[in-house]
């Protein structure tokens, strides 16, 4: 256990990094116990720990999933019924993408090879959601039994969610042109050598990088106001762990921002440390991943109101309940 | 020839088309380029993977940025 928490302090927390910025913020002149000097410490330090982290755990996840290309998981997928299918689609999303525009080519392309939606719905809700480099990352900044516990909650999620739309039947809510078949061959899938795949991840990681970047930034730059600008009153007058409301408040505010989960962690770390609940803080971190204006203009695209409707309020209301289960029980995780 | 290259704007996209145009260029051939940006039109092609290139209507590639030279065989095949 020891050993454990030496592991996670040099290379998942990083302190000796803080140090080396307290320093650095000393040696430019800004004193980095007074304010300005302590939010700008805060900054690159969480800035280039998070960028560290990024690129390993990108590398690393998107190793795993050239083992895994949508054209294998819906394979994969075909073969099972009813709700193991959609815990196994929960289950894949965890290890694929984590950029919501691909989910649509990835909804069309599952249903029209005659997956049901609720599957597809499993997949979609946690391929965002959870997924290995956020959960390393929510135990660097907490800890490991809340990550863990945001993973379990976040497939029950899923399942739940694609369990319910399965079960109302609302096929017909998807638009006409999904279900056309499509001409293309089943193209074989080429196995990939080690070379290729070290490549393909190395690429993935710019591209992520690339497109996440001013997120994570913004991110940061927030969870630093908040840690060392805004008074403690102000924040828990809003979103203390006593004011029920908190968490619908939170994740109301989240479910239109569309933000990466890399740069909602900050300030979900911030929120924390200023007395907010810790299910507050998971409920806008998961609304903001999950949902976004335009994730939900996209999928208004392929499928009929009425679904969109059902799917964001199926979200929405367990993204609030799994807030105040983590709120009233969460203390036992922290 | 025809060639499509299926993607909604992304700059993988872009890039493929760049990369084609120069495979034909480079090989001589007559193409004429269109670019798919529709979800419905993307779609179509059965692809879950953008970008797609297409040639003569026949899907050669998905998900992938081939460079140039990668583009060649599947230009002359």
């Amino acid at each position: 256990m020891q050993l454990f928490s030496i592991i996670n302090d040099l290379f998942l927390r990083m302190t000796w990094l803080n140090d080396v910025m307290g320093q650095l913020v000393n040696l430019i002149g800004l004193d980095n116990q007074s304010q300005l000097g302590a939010s700008v410490q805060f900054f690159l330090y969480d800035v280039i720990k998070i960028f560290i982290l990024l690129s390993v755990l990108i590398f690393i996840v998107s190793y795993i999933q050239s083992f895994f290309p949508p054209e294998r998981t819906r394979k994969i997928l075909g073969r099972y019924k009813g709700i193991s299918a959609n815990l196994l689609g929960a289950l894949l999303g965890t290890i694929t993408p984590f950029c919501s525009c691909s989910s649509i080519p990835l909804f069309i392309g599952f249903t029209s090879a005659g997956l049901p939606i609720g599957v597809t719905f499993s997949f979609l809700i946690s391929s965002p959601l959870v997924d290995l480099a956020s959960v390393i990352l929510l135990a660097s900044i907490f800890n490991w039994k809340i990550a863990l516990a945001y993973v379990i909650v976040g497939v029950i999620l899923a399942v739940i969610s694609g369990t319910i739309i399965s079960k109302l039947k609302m096929e017909d809510q998807v638009a006409e042109f999904v279900f056309r078949k499509s001409d293309l061959p089943d193209m074989e899938l080429e196995e990939l050598n080690v070379n290729e795949r070290i490549r393909i991840s190395v690429e993935s990681v710019k591209e992520i990088v690339r497109k996440v970047w001013i997120y994570v930034l913004i991110g940061v730059g927030i969870g630093a106001l908040i840690h060392n600008v805004i008074p403690e009153s102000y924040i828990t007058a809003i979103l203390g762990i006593d004011k029920w409301y908190s968490v619908p408040l939170a994740t109301l505010v989240g479910v239109p921002m569309y933000a990466d989960i890399f740069g909602t962690l900050p300030i979900a770390e911030a929120l924390v440390s200023k007395g907010v609940g810790i299910g507050t803080a998971l409920s806008f971190m998961m609304a903001v991943t999950a949902l976004s204006l335009p994730s939900i203009v996209m999928l208004k695209k392929v499928i009929k109101n009425k679904l969109l409707v059902v799917f964001v309020s199926i979200v929405v209301v367990g993204i609030m309940i799994i807030g105040f289960l983590f709120n009233q029980y969460g203390m036992y995780l922290l | 020839m025809i060639i499509k290259v299926l993607g909604s704007g992304c700059a993988n996209c872009v890039k493929l088309e760049e990369n084609a145009k120069l495979a034909a260029k480079e090989l001589g051939l007559e193409a004429e380029f269109i670019k798919v940006k529709d979800m419905e039109g993307i779609a179509s092609y059965g692809i879950m993977r953008t970008p797609g290139l297409v040639v003569d209507e026949k899907v050669v590639s998905y998900g992938k940025v081939l460079t140039a030279d990668q583009i060649k065989p599947l230009l002359t095949k």
